[in-house]
């Protein structure tokens, strides 16, 4: 006998989580399918930075109705996630560099958009007055922050089930067939039938798509992160660089995590990643360079989650080309989980009455077969 | 002194851990012609049973007793062998290609290898009882290194708790020394006995069974011994007393110094981060690689060897680590003649006989394992017992989501002292198997790097690599 439900959601990452938190919050029967548990890879542990700075335009629309979520994130969750906002500092490490940053912020500005904004050395300063003396400026997203990654996507988890969400974990989705008006969803734990499916199922997600023949060219990556011992507390906001990979942040607890895009070798069938140790040695340079003060402060873990990129480098949202009834939501690309509360917002909405609000322009799945043919 | 930019970028052998297995499996190699390296991170070889042995103080024989002085023949073979030993020099990852990350006299270098055995031998299980964080509290095994490396012995009241062959030796060691021991907490329980009877016949014919006998009777005759059903250290700034109940009588013990042990287990760490698969092993109540009969481990070219493969003692620990070698060595050049493995096989069946009989007469309680109330778990993030309960009562399955709730295991001692007892806590909450609880997946560095060290990697060949990403 197959169970049934309104909405089978395929991953159970944050953007799984919010979006069956939302859809039940819509008085909707989801049930969430996850082949590890809920926040295993990328949502649960990556570097938990909240940004709207330096995103691609057309994510930006999902990235500030995020925002408005991140800032009621525990009247939603019933948890407030670690979440702190002392702002996002993208830094400029030369005069040239600032400049291209001034482009795009009139750019933004033209567009509508004013959540960027820039600074100049003094105020650099101010909000990062460990930086080292060579960076002239930069830009600021006052609102941004950070949270606890495994906290939020739990958190999330726990109130879609309070709301009505089914949560099964370490079950596998091996099968998709349209039956009538109804998906069958061929898992390892029995089969379950709903009108509609999302997929929400990160680096795996090019399977779920394939098994509707519209396969997407993701690419499987695993960026890494690294956290140094307690250190006293010595920065506020989180800090990022453009021309080089990094970012850098300060918990509360004092240890700072050091990320930035260093690709680790990620192995998608058996959930283990390489770390490669030269790259975290180029991390290791660039943090030296920029804050002289963190030279004897000792790396105590590495890691890195596994996670889908897109060659576009932004994700796959809305409904799907070929199959009635599929929606995705995948491939953020490094870059997902500030994106998560929004997006769940507005998948469910799409979900439920067939269209959104929010613009979603360039963000659809269709986007790859054009390129294809 | 080899410094990190001395080394070659590849050897054809790198051993990790220059104790017993170690020195035995790099001399073997090296002999048979094969390029060998060994990193150890002490200043000198020797491992935990044997350590300093080519510098200690302790010049009377008598003190550390003749088993010690075999590691001196050992380090003397590995050193005519040809082997490259270096000494002060950390691996703080290694991983499934193979890629060695070490460290020496602050700076960094990745070495390929074409085979590893990873011969890090054993560290001292957990031992969380009310008070284990005080200072004055300490593992038998640090009082053991002040003697062995720096002649040192306790001064002040001095009580030693626990059980297992470790904490009788170093009685010995003590007052053989010199030394004063004021009272040993025996705690493991008489039922021992009955369940270690069964394998006695196998233990008698074993080298370990008449040391001993001879060990317990040497430290019988000149200190108290009572035993003990629960142990606390108490004291404001640090320990100042020992108050353990025996049989519902509580008493109290003035003390300076509290030493604690309750046996060894495999460090992990290092195979753990390598991806190497585990099991648990229920008769020495801990973690061990799956491993095949010449030592090799699931991953490929990685041999684990020693205490490491599970305890059976030092002189086991080279012969295995022969053993692992052979196949290295096998692999890497079929025609280098190589001894044959049946002798050592047979060497080392005769010294793991008796293992079964300590391991159920050394068999440490429950109640000393899986800790209640308040007692600290984790100490670097001062995680209690009751957290640990209540989180997986509340539905975490495992250490790894304990990690991520509580935070236990992430602090610099990467779960050395919490690992085993938060996995044995979930256990017994949730009705699991340790199997199915597991243990923490591994993150590299397995032992901490500065930033400036790490900076310190030679980097050119991936840098360029970086850009065109």
């Amino acid at each position: 006998m197959a169970r049934t439900a309104d909405v089978v959601i395929i991953g159970g990452g944050i953007h799984g989580c919010s979006t069956a938190l939302h859809l039940a919050l819509r008085g909707l029967k989801p049930i969430l399918i996850e082949k590890d548990y809920a926040g295993r890879h990328a949502s649960g542990v990556n570097a938990g930075g909240v940004r709207q700075l330096a995103r691609d335009v057309h994510e930006i629309p999902l990235s500030i109705s995020s925002m408005d979520i991140w800032e009621r994130i525990e009247e939603l969750v019933g948890d407030d996630c670690g979440f702190d906002a002392h702002g996002t500092v993208l830094v400029a490490e030369s005069e040239a560099e600032l400049a291209g940053f001034r482009e795009r912020v009139d750019d933004l500005n033209l567009r509508g958009f004013v959540h960027e904004e820039l600074i100049d050395a003094a105020e650099l300063r101010r909000l990062v007055p460990a930086v080292s003396e060579h960076c002239p400026g930069g830009v600021v997203s006052r609102r941004d922050g950070a949270a606890d990654p495994f906290r939020t996507t739990q958190a999330f988890r726990r109130r879609a089930v309070e709301k009505g969400a089914e949560v099964i974990e370490g079950v596998t989705v091996t099968g998709l067939t349209r039956i009538g008006a109804n998906w069958r969803v061929e898992t390892s734990a029995g089969v379950f039938e709903a009108p509609r499916i999302v997929n929400a199922a990160g680096a795996w997600a090019d399977r779920i798509a394939a098994m509707l023949g519209e396969p997407v060219p993701l690419s499987v990556v695993a960026p890494m992160l690294m956290v140094t011992s307690r250190l006293p507390p010595f920065i506020k906001p989180v800090v990022i660089l453009r021309g080089r990979k990094l970012s850098f942040k300060q918990l509360e607890n004092g240890t700072v995590v050091i990320g930035g895009g260093h690709l680790s070798t990620p192995y998608r069938d058996s959930n283990e990643t390489v770390l490669d140790w030269e790259k975290l040695a180029i991390s290791a340079r660039t943090v030296w360079e920029l804050f002289p003060a963190m030279h004897e402060a000792t790396i105590v873990r590495a890691w890195a989650g596994i996670e889908a990129y897109m060659p576009d480098g932004i994700p796959v949202v809305g409904k799907s080309s070929t199959s009635e009834g599929v929606f995705h939501q995948f491939g953020f690309s490094t870059h997902g989980f500030q994106l998560g509360p929004g997006t769940g917002a507005m998948m469910a909405e799409l979900v439920a009455t067939g269209s959104t609000n929010t613009p979603i322009d360039g963000l659809g799945i269709e986007r790859f077969q054009t390129k294809q043919k | 002194m080899t410094a990190s930019a001395d080394l070659a970028p590849s050897y054809e052998l790198v051993v990790i851990g220059g104790g017993p297995a170690g020195l035995a499996a790099a001399a073997l190699a090296a002999r048979a012609g094969v390029s060998t390296v060994l990193f150890d991170e002490n200043p000198g070889v020797g491992g935990q049973i044997y350590r300093a042995i080519t510098s200690t103080p302790v010049k009377d024989r008598a003190i550390l007793g003749e088993d010690y002085w075999d590691g001196a023949k050992l380090a003397e073979e590995a050193k005519a062998s040809g082997a490259l030993i270096v000494n002060g020099a950390t691996v703080w990852s290694l991983d499934r290609q193979r890629i060695v990350g070490i460290s020496i006299a602050g700076k960094a270098r990745m070495i390929e290898a074409g085979r590893v055995i990873i011969a890090t031998g054993s560290q001292e299980r957990p031992f969380p009882i009310p008070g284990w964080t005080l200072p004055g509290v300490m593992t038998a095994g640090a009082a053991q290194t002040a003697l062995k490396a720096q002649g040192l012995v306790a001064s002040g009241r001095t009580v030693l708790a626990g059980g297992g062959p470790l904490l009788w030796l170093l009685a010995a060691q003590t007052l053989r020394a010199g030394g004063k021991i004021d009272a040993i907490l025996d705690t493991m329980p008489r039922r021992n006995w009955l369940h270690a009877m069964f394998h006695l016949p196998g233990f008698a014919l074993s080298p370990y069974f008449g040391k001993g006998m001879a060990l317990l009777k040497e430290v019988r005759a000149k200190v108290p011994i009572h035993r003990a059903d629960t142990i606390e250290a108490v004291g404001a700034d640090r320990v100042r007393e020992v108050l353990f109940s025996s049989g519902g009588e509580t008493r109290r013990l003035p003390a300076d110094l509290l030493l604690l042990h309750q046996g060894v287990v495999p460090n992990v760490n290092l195979a753990n981060a390598a991806g190497v698969a585990h099991v648990w092993n229920d008769r020495q109540l801990c973690f061990v690689p799956v491993l095949d009969a010449d030592f090799g481990s699931s991953v490929p070219g990685i041999a684990v060897a020693g205490d490491g493969a599970g305890i059976a003692g030092g002189t086991a620990a080279a012969e295995r680590g022969r053993i692992a070698a052979i196949a290295a060595v096998r692999a890497l050049k079929p025609d280098c003649i190589v001894p044959d493995t049946q002798a050592i096989r047979q060497r080392l069946q005769r010294e793991e006989m008796g293992r079964s009989f300590l391991d159920l007469l050394n068999r440490p309680v429950d109640a000393f394992r899986q800790p209640a109330g308040n007692t600290i778990v984790c100490r670097c993030e001062e995680v209690t017992a009751n957290q640990v309960r209540d989180t997986a009562k509340m539905g975490c399955e495992g250490p790894n989501q304990m990690k991520a709730f509580l935070r236990c295991g992430m602090g610099p001692c990467q779960g050395r002292l919490c690992g085993l007892t938060v996995a044995e806590l979930i256990s017994a909450e949730r009705g699991a198997t340790l199997d199915e609880v597991g243990y923490y997946r591994l993150r590299p560095p397995v032992k901490p790097i500065t930033l400036a060290e790490l900076a310190s990697l030679p980097i050119s060949e991936a840098e360029r690599k970086a850009v065109e990403r």
